[in-house]
C-alpha cells in the first residue's frame, strides 16, 4: 500500500512537475493560527506540507526556525497539540501528504510506539527526525516503516558516494537533500552544484530527490524545480509570518495571507520551471 | 533495586559508542561523516607511540604534569575522620583539569589537517586551554560562550582574548553552556570541511565521550601510582564533582573495576533540589537525548529542554556524560549534590584551611567531603579531584556573599 506521499509523487511525474514542499512550524505564532496557514497551504500550491514539531534546542537550525519553535513553546504547544493539529487537518484534506519535521527527543519523552500509533492515526504519512542518523535506525527508523509511516532521510554535501548507500537503506517516501553544509535559513545554494548532487543521489536511488535549505524565491525555487523532483520552502515562510506579527507576537489580521501569498509565488515558479531529462 | 553488574566496568562503550541505553550518535548527517572520521583517526592515534610519546612530552613539559597529590592536613583535622588527599589538577598550566583532554584533540586535529578549532565553553576553563594550545600550535581559535557566562567569567574571556581567541557570545536560549554547544554545532556543520570541534567534556556523539575520557584517565593513573607512593596502598574512596563530568570521569575510570574503592560524584543543587533551580540531571532529570548522545537530561515532561542553574559557570548544563548515566544505573558511582551556598562555604573553608582557592565547580565536591570524611576511619585514604582553581570566581563569590550579607 502506499503512502500519500508515494501517491503524490506519482501523480506529478504524471504532469511532468516537481513538488513544492512547505515548511511551517506548529505552534507558531500559535495553534489557530498555525492551523490556518495548514489549511490554507494546499490551495495555494504546497504540494506536501512539512510541520515543524518545536524543540528549545533545534542544533541544525538557523535563527529564523529557532525563533520560530521558542515562538510556538511559548503559545504552549506539545507533542499533543501537534498530533492534534494534525487530526484537524485531516478532516478537510485526506489527500496533502504531511510529514512531522523536528528533533528525537520530544518523541522519545512522548514514547517511540504511542508516537507513532497516534502519529499513524492523526494522519502523519512521514517524519524527518534531524538527530537520528542511519546508524541509530533502531530507535525509530524501522519501527516507522513497520508502523507504515515513511521514514525521510537528510543527504547533505558530506553524504559521499561511500555513504549514500547507508543512508539510502531505510530511506522512504523522497530524499531530502540538504543543499548545503549549514543551518537553515543560510546561504543559498549554487544551483549548478546542487544539481550535480541532485544527479549523483539519483544514481543511487529511484526515490524522488527534494532539495531544501537556503531557496527563498521563485526563480531559485524555478531553477531547483528543474533538476530535483521536490523544492522545500521554510525560512522564508517563517520569516514571512514573523514579519506579520505584532510587537507582543500576536498575528495581524493579514498573517495567513502574507504566509499563502508567498507559497503561491513559489508553487508559481515551481510550475513554470522547464524538467530537464524526466529519467 | 539489583543490578547485573558487568564483569568489568572499564569495557565501554561498545562498537557503536553506547554504555548500556546511553550514549550512541545523535547527529544530523552532515556531522556523521566527521565523527566517523574522527573516531577512525583517533583509534588510530590512540595505539600510535608516537603519537603517545608526543602527548607525553607536552603534558610534562607544558601542562607540568603530574600534578601532585598532596596530604590536605588542616582540612583532615577539621573533618575528624579520613585522611584527606587532593588532587592537584589546579596546577596545570590552564589552571584546570580541561588542558589534559584539550592538549590530546588538538593533536588529534592537527594529525588529522584540520585547520580550525571551535569549542563551547561555561565557565571558560575549557575555552582558555583551547585558547592556550591553539596558541601554541598555531591554529585560530574560536570559542562560543553564553552570554551570561561571558559576564560572570570576566577574567577568562580576557584571557582568552589575550591567547588570540576569538570568543562569541550566545545570546540564544537560556545564554549558557548549553546554548553555547548547540551554537558550536551549528559552526560545525556549516564548516565542515577544516573545522575541528573540541568538546570539552566527556559527552557529545560517540567518539567524543571516550576519546575525553581517555585523554581525563591521567589524573586517575598518576593518583594510583601517586597514593602507592604516598600509602603504598591504592585509596579507599574518590570525590569528584560533576557537570559534564570530565575531571570526574578522568578520575574514576582507572579505579572503576576496584570495587571496594567508593566513587562519589557531586552535581550542582544550585538553589535546591526542590527549587526546581539546579543543575543535578542525575538527581532531578531523566534520560533523554540532546547533543549527539542520550544520558540523563533536565527536561519537562513534553522533551524540551530546561535552563540548569548554578553559580558555577562549569557546571550549569543540563546533562551530564553517558558514561556517568550508565554508572548511576549500574550502581557503581554514588551521585550527591552540593548547593550554591554549600559550595561557597566550601570555597572560604579550603581557602583559609588549605591556602588553596579552588574553581567554585571544585567546591561542589569539597562540600560533601567534611560529612563523608567524618564517617571513615583515620586510616581512610580519600582523593579529591581539586579540578580547578577559583581565580575566575572571585567576583562571583564576593557577590554572592555580599547579596546573602554575610
Amino acid at each position: 500500500m502506499s503512502t500519500r506521499i508515494e501517491k503524490r509523487f506519482a501523480v506529478l511525474k504524471k504532469e511532468g512537475r516537481a513538488a513544492l514542499v512547505t515548511f511551517t512550524m506548529a505552534g507558531d505564532p500559535d495553534y489557530e493560527t498555525s492551523l490556518a496557514i495548514a489549511k490554507a497551504l494546499p490551495s495555494a500550491g504546497a504540494d506536501i506540507i512539512e510541520l515543524g514539531m518545536p524543540f528549545t534546542d533545534p542544533m541544525a537550525d538557523g535563527p529564523a526556525i529557532q525563533a520560530a519553535g521558542l515562538r510556538a513553546l511559548k503559545s504552549g504547544q506539545r507533542m499533543t497539540k501537534t498530533l492534534a493539529m494534525v487530526r484537524e487537518f485531516r478532516k478537510t484534506d485526506d489527500e496533502t501528504p504531511i510529514v512531522l519535521m523536528g528533533y528525537y527527543n520530544p518523541i522519545y519523552i512522548y514514547g517511540n510506539d504511542r508516537f507513532l500509533s497516534d502519529a499513524k492515526a492523526a494522519g502523519v504519512d512521514g517524519l524527518i527526525i534531524v538527530d537520528l542518523p542511519p546508524e541509530e535506525d533502531e530507535e525509530l527508523c524501522l519501527p516507522a516503516l513497520k508502523a507504515g509511516l515513511n521514514f525521510i532521510r537528510l543527504a547533505t554535501p558530506t553524504t559521499d558516494d561511500k555513504r549514500l548507500p547507508t543512508v539510502l537503506t531505510n530511506t522512504s517516501g523522497f530524499v531530502y537533500y540538504v543543499s548545503i553544509t549549514g543551518i537553515t535559513g543560510a546561504a543559498a545554494p549554487d544551483t549548478g552544484k546542487v544539481m550535480t548532487a541532485v544527479a549523483r543521489i539519483k544514481r543511487h536511488t529511484k526515490l524522488p530527490v527534494a532539495v531544501g535549505f537556503g531557496v527563498k524565491t521563485a526563480e531559485h525555487a524555478r531553477a531547483i524545480a528543474e533538476g530535483a523532483d521536490g523544492v522545500v520552502v521554510g525560512s522564508a515562510l517563517i520569516d514571512t509570518l514573523r514579519q506579520s506579527l505584532d510587537k507582543n507576537g500576536k498575528p495581524g489580521p493579514g498573517a495567513v495571507n502574507a504566509v499563502t501569498k508567498l507559497v503561491s509565488v513559489l508553487a508559481q515558479g515551481v510550475r513554470s520551471a522547464r524538467r530537464v531529462a524526466a529519467e | 533495586m539489583t543490578v547485573q553488574q558487568p564483569n568489568s566496568f572499564r569495557t565501554g562503550p561498545d562498537e557503536r559508542g553506547h554504555f548500556g541505553i546511553y550514549g550512541g550518535r545523535f547527529v544530523a548527517e552532515t556531522l556523521m561523516p566527521l565523527i566517523l572520521d574522527l573516531e577512525k583517526a583517533y583509534l588510530q592515534a590512540k595505539t600510535d607511540p608516537k603519537f603517545q610519546k608526543e602527548m607525553d612530552g607536552h603534558l610534562a613539559t607544558y601542562v607540568g604534569r603530574p600534578s601532585p597529590l598532596y596530604f590536605a592536613d588542616r582540612l583532615t583535622q577539621h573533618c575528624g575522620g579520613a585522611k584527606i588527599y587532593f588532587k592537584r589538577e589546579e596546577l596545570n598550566h590552564t589552571g584546570a583539569h580541561k588542558v589534559n583532554n584539550v592538549l590530546g584533540q588538538i593533536m588529534l586535529a592537527l594529525r588529522m589537517g584540520k585547520t580550525r578549532i571551535i569549542a563551547e565553553t561555561g565557565a571558560g576553563m575549557h575555552g582558555v586551554a583551547t585558547a592556550t594550545l591553539c596558541a601554541k600550535f598555531g591554529l585560530p581559535c574560536i570559542v562560543y560562550m553564553g552570554a551570561v557566562d561571558v559576564e560572570r567569567q570576566k577574567p577568562n574571556v580576557l584571557r582568552m582574548k589575550i591567547l588570540g581567541a576569538e570568543v562569541r557570545p550566545v545570546e540564544s536560549g537560556a545564554r549558557t553552556l548549553k546554548d553555547a554547544m548547540n551554537e558550536a554545532l551549528r559552526d560545525w556543520v556549516t564548516n565542515v570541511s577544516d573545522t575541528f570541534y573540541c568538546i570539552g567534556t566527556v559527552a557529545g556523539p560517540h567518539p567524543y565521550p571516550a576519546m575525553v575520557r581517555d585523554f581525563q584517565s591521567i589524573i586517575g593513573r598518576e593518583t594510583r601510582e601517586q597514593m602507592q607512593v604516598a600509602e603504598g596502598r591504592l585509596p579507599d574512596s574518590l570525590i569528584a564533582c560533576i557537570g559534564g563530568g570530565s575531571n570526574a570521569m578522568g578520575l574514576f575510570h582507572p579505579f572503576l573495576d576496584e570495587r571496594a574503592i567508593e566513587i562519589y560524584g557531586v552535581e550542582a543543587a544550585g538553589h535546591g533540589l526542590k527549587s526546581g533551580k539546579h543543575a543535578a540531571s542525575i538527581a532531578g532529570g531523566k534520560p533523554g537525548v540532546l547533543h549527539g548522545n542520550r544520558t540523563y537530561l533536565l527536561m519537562d515532561d513534553d522533551g524540551q529542554i530546561e535552563e540548569a542553574h548554578s553559580i558555577s559557570a562549569g557546571l550549569d548544563y543540563p546533562g551530564i556524560g553517558p558514561e556517568h548515566a550508565w554508572l548511576k544505573d549500574m550502581g557503581r558511582v554514588k551521585f550527591l549534590s552540593a548547593t550554591d551556598d554549600e559550595a561557597v562555604a566550601a570555597f572560604q573553608l579550603c581557602s583559609k584551611l588549605e591556602g588553596i582557592i579552588p574553581a567554585l565547580e571544585a567546591a561542589h565536591a569539597l562540600a560533601r567531603v567534611p560529612e563523608i570524611a567524618a564517617r571513615k576511619p583515620k586510616d581512610h585514604l580519600m582523593v579529591v579531584n581539586l579540578s580547578g582553581r577559583g581565580d575566575k570566581d572571585l567576583a562571583s563569590v564576593e557577590a554572592f556573599v555580599g547579596s546573602k550579607g554575610r
